[in-house]
């Protein structure tokens, strides 16, 4: 893990430079009469991260910190499988969103991650799957009056029924 | 209603507009998007969601509005929002001054508001010069010379460099030779708040933010920088009768999308009209001191152009 | 004060009449579930509710909304305990130590000590609320921008102890928060800053729900899923009317201390506009965690860290109604709905409500009282309904809690692109999380950075740069010089034991 934390923290420095070069598109000095600029507080506290990792990369290489004397890897390969296969769902989920709408996707999402990976019953998956978004249709749309994203044009006469029904 | 009721009524419904086809006027199928210039909070958001909640009880609307605060970049967000609006026929938007003044002080966001749709003008927000009353400061001239006096260590505050009140500042330190140091704010309740416990010396402020103190004897009007005297504060002065030619408004008015069908422009037209003509909305400005200002989409499309000029001289002076 | 306490009394008997004692009912309920969504809070209840309150009387319609408001308040604690998502951001503390209690099975015991916290919180807040209204109003006035950015420092200084040992990294966390809170726009210059690659979703900058969501909801997931080998077995115990009232008394008997703290200092600071709940409850944890005689209990499971911060939110809430009613400056985004909502009904918020319009005032107190006692009842007889939920197959729980992230990372901007933003923070804090970063210091400083960022900079306009400002003024100084040494302590003793020691081998 130890190889893993300085990639990580060199990222991470690489991350906290941007931050300051972008920072300096505003005044990052001490304005005289006004105190600092727009640009002061991202700049030098990005400037304080950068330095921290410094101190984090040192601690790695001479082993002082938790993941350095870690002998396993970041990611085993249980691991990466389920990154792959729950965080690659999420993943799928959010980039449905503008295709099928938030409630398409929600059925999806569900039955992939209760059937496929849950391996439950044909029963219980479809149950849930299908449920879920009609009660979170009717508690957003019609109780909180929070539109949720619809999805492509095509979904459009559905959910302009839809909107017939619960107003 | 029961939800077996509205089913059945919307089967109806929809087998009667079916066969009654597109004779109908245009109304919206769906849920409004009702994009506000400001955070949650602010002025603008107040009269949004009065607006609203008009809208709900007089069960104006088929589908209802659904406030959308998008009040980032100085509204440079909710005009992004409208100019990439999908459905510009479901997107409307309550704007304010920062409606002329975006576009000029951020041109490399493309926005030409000549693009967007008039809807209507419900009225605008005038503005008055108010003090604390332990600074036993009764006049403008009274005013001017305290300020004179401070030298630059005179502080005013405000809701940010380019935002109206900060333009009224600027235009009174250049038209009386003054000095003034500008604190920015989130928002105008929180000018006047820290005006009444004095954390600043005076400030511009709308008639409603400052109303609160005003009735309680803890700010007192200098000022007001309308055409006409306020029925509010009746005894104070306009700044035009104090010989200069100038006044300045916020204006509360109702866009639509770029792009949005003349069928539901005028829809929208005929809804905002009779929300400005509602009690609630007529009481709503004799309660919170805005001027009533009416002017169809035709009078507005010259407004807004006045208007950018107006806003290009005092950005121009403003640099200065 | 009689005449006080006789409206008062003619308000709580107008809330406990049969319609209103059904409305107060339905709100709490309602607020409860709308609390524990993730991404929706009090906020989204009254805005929505705002509008049919016109169909009702005003004296009921303000009920309800109380009622609303408590039942939001009860419910961010629901979700911060059972789901380890925070339901609103003033529930970000309750997560602390809520979440390891309910992975030790110990659920219940937190659930209701932060149902009986937040009722105590409540009623302390609305003591002090019937008692010195007119002062407290006064004192919220004085408060200005170089007090509040004291305050924020005070905040900050209570919770040095907070972060991992690897001090770099807890630095480095809350420093990255800070930053995260100043993208989108520089209040001060009026100008737009850190909008990467010129996307306008970075224009309306960085929700703190987004970060916390994606931190909670999606990282924190994904970290227990690996670390249980997507083994967890729940432990929950069974529901019994018994082993509640034992969690109560064993709740109450190890958190008093942090109860009573969260109550006070909730209150105070809930009352100053520019601050409010959130910074409220996260310095009543700290404070609570500092006084503590076990402070390394904290973080692991202390049913007082979740005391603390739900005593704190709850009367922070109730505080934020103060400045909104007697100063008409809403101090929140939902007294600034209700705000709105009390200039329809034709009543001027400020300081004449009190004077103008007692019955209004005091028949919305009295019905703060109610809807507090009633949140209480109903939020204990649900309990046992999220303890069910805990019950569930690992499998169907994780795909809730993931699907209530993605909608809550919407409902909270309605804005896809933070939608992907949080995702990003998920993914990230995943990885932070496992090279053993310390996270919880990111979220609190992007909490309270969009505070203390514009008040020093306002302060130091007001003095002309000169940083004295924060030491010469009569409350400014002390806070400063408070949290100056508070942050400076832990050098102290560092240098005090080394010193020590040298001279106990000498």
């Amino acid at each position: 893990m130890r190889l893993a934390e300085i990639i990580t923290t060199c990222v991470l420095a690489l991350f906290s430079i941007y931050l300051m070069w972008k920072s300096t598109e505003l005044e990052i000095g001490y304005v005289s009469d006004e105190g600092p600029g727009g640009g002061a507080w991202p700049f030098w506290l990005s400037a304080i991260m950068l330095i921290c990792t410094g101190f984090i990369i040192k601690n790695s290489i001479t082993r002082k910190s938790v993941p350095s004397q870690a002998s396993e890897p970041l990611l085993d390969s249980y691991g990466k499988k389920m990154l792959l296969t729950v965080g690659g769902g999420i993943l799928g989920f959010v980039a449905l969103i503008d295709i099928i709408s938030m409630y398409g996707a929600m059925f999806v999402f569900l039955f992939y991650y209760l059937k496929i990976l849950g391996q439950h019953t044909w029963k219980l998956s479809l149950t849930i799957s299908i449920v879920t978004p009609i009660v979170f249709f009717f508690f957003f749309e019609a109780l909180m009056r929070i539109t949720l994203p619809k999805g492509m044009p095509f979904l459009e006469p559905l959910f302009n029924f839809l909107n017939t029904i619960i107003y | 209603m029961s939800l077996r009721k509205k089913i059945a009524a919307a089967t109806v419904g929809l087998v009667a507009l079916s066969s009654a086809g597109i004779a109908n006027a245009w109304e919206p199928t769906k849920p409004i998007d009702f994009v506000i210039m400001a955070g949650a909070g602010g002025g603008a958001d107040q009269i949004a969601r009065f607006i609203q909640s008009v809208a709900e009880k007089g069960k104006m609307t088929p589908r209802p509005l659904i406030p959308n605060n998008k009040g980032g970049g100085s509204g440079a967000e909710a005009l992004i929002a409208l100019n990439t609006s999908k459905d510009p026929d479901h997107t409307i938007l309550v704007t304010l001054n920062s409606f002329f003044t975006t576009p000029l002080r951020q041109p490399n966001l493309g926005i030409d508001i000549g693009t967007f749709t008039p809807v209507a003008m419900m009225g605008v927000d005038p503005f008055v010069l108010w003090v604390h009353k332990d600074r036993g400061i009764n006049t403008f001239e009274d005013w001017q010379s305290k300020v004179k006096e401070a030298d630059g260590e005179w502080v005013m505050g405000g809701t940010g460099k380019g935002q109206e009140d900060s333009l009224v500042t600027t235009w009174l330190e250049q038209n009386y030779g003054m000095k003034i140091k500008y604190i920015p704010y989130k928002g105008g309740g929180a000018v006047a708040k820290d005006l009444a416990g004095q954390q600043i010396m005076s400030s511009v402020n709308n008639p409603s933010e400052a109303k609160g103190f005003y009735q309680n004897g803890d700010v007192v009007p200098l000022v007001s920088f309308s055409d006409e005297r306020l029925p509010l504060v009746a005894d104070v002065p306009t700044v035009k009768e104090l010989g200069k030619d100038f006044s300045y408004y916020n204006q509360r008015a109702v866009v639509g999308a770029p792009g949005m069908s003349d069928e539901a422009a005028a829809y929208y037209q005929n809804l905002f009209k009779e929300i400005y003509d509602s009690e609630e909305w007529q009481g709503y400005m004799a309660s919170e001191s805005l001027s009533p200002l009416w002017m169809d989409a035709a009078e507005q499309k010259t407004y807004w152009q006045t208007q950018v000029d107006r806003h290009k001289e005092l950005l121009a002076k403003m640099a200065k | 004060m009689m005449e006080i306490l006789g409206q008062l009394t003619d308000g709580i008997w107008l809330a406990l009449l049969p319609v209103n004692l059904m409305l107060i009912i339905i709100g709490v309920t309602l607020g409860l579930f709308i609390g524990a969504m993730p991404g929706l809070g009090s906020v989204n209840g009254v805005a929505i509710l705002l509008p049919i309150t016109f169909l009702v009387p005003p004296a009921s319609a303000i009920i309800f909304l109380a009622a609303i408001y408590y039942g939001a308040m009860y419910g961010g604690a629901i979700s911060s305990i059972t789901l380890g998502i925070p339901g609103a951001s003033t529930a970000v503390a309750t997560t602390f130590d809520g979440r390891p209690l309910a992975l030790q099975g110990k659920a219940r015991l937190a659930l209701v000590t932060a149902a009986l916290a937040s009722f105590i919180g409540g009623t302390v807040a609305n003591l002090l609320f019937t008692g010195f209204a007119p002062l407290l109003a006064s004192v919220a006035l004085s408060f200005g921008p170089p007090e509040i950015f004291a305050l924020m420092l005070l905040a900050f200084a209570t919770f040095v102890g907070l972060g991992g040992d690897d001090i770099p990294k807890t630095i480095f966390s809350i420093c990255i928060g800070l930053v995260l809170a100043a993208v989108g726009f520089d209040e001060i210059s009026g100008e737009p800053r850190l909008i990467f690659g010129d996307i306008s979703g970075f224009m309306h900058g960085i929700n703190f729900l987004v970060l916390a969501i994606g931190v909670y909801g999606i990282g924190e997931m994904l970290w227990t899923i690996d670390s249980t080998r997507g083994k967890i077995t729940s432990t929950e115990t069974k529901m019994t009317v018994k082993g509640t009232i034992e969690d109560a008394k064993y709740g109450m008997k190890h958190s008093w201390k942090g109860t009573t703290i969260g109550s006070f200092l909730g209150f105070f600071v809930g009352i100053l506009p520019a601050a409010g709940a959130t910074p409220g409850s996260l310095m009543a944890y700290g404070v609570a965690k500092l006084t503590s005689k076990n402070p390394e209990k904290f973080g692991k499971g202390h049913p007082e860290g979740v005391a603390a911060p739900e005593a704190a939110n709850n009367s922070a809430s109730t505080g934020s109604m103060l400045p909104m009613l007697t100063l008409g400056i809403p101090g929140s985004p939902t007294t600034a709905i209700l705000l709105g909502g009390m200039v329809i009904w034709g009543l001027t918020p400020g300081p004449r409500l009190f004077i103008d319009q007692p019955e209004f005032v005091w028949g919305l107190i009295g019905s703060f009282y109610v809807s507090n006692f009633f949140a209480l009842v109903v939020n204990l007889s649900f309990i046992p309904l999220f303890i069910a939920m805990l019950r569930m197959p690992f499998t169907i729980l994780a795909s809730m809690i993931f699907v209530l992230s993605v909608v809550g990372g919407y409902a909270a901007t309605r804005d896809m692109h933070d939608v992907w933003l949080m995702l990003g923070f998920g993914f990230a804090a995943y990885i932070l999380r496992k090279l053993d970063f310390p996270l919880a210091p990111a979220v609190l400083a992007i909490v309270l950075g969009p505070i203390a960022e514009p008040t020093l900079r306002q302060s130091l306009l007001l003095s002309s740069g000169d940083p004295a400002i924060f030491f010469n003024r009569p409350i400014a100084g002390p806070i400063t010089v408070v949290a100056i040494i508070l942050i400076l302590l832990p050098l102290f003793k560092f240098f005090w034991f080394k010193y020590r020691g040298v001279k106990e081998v000498a």
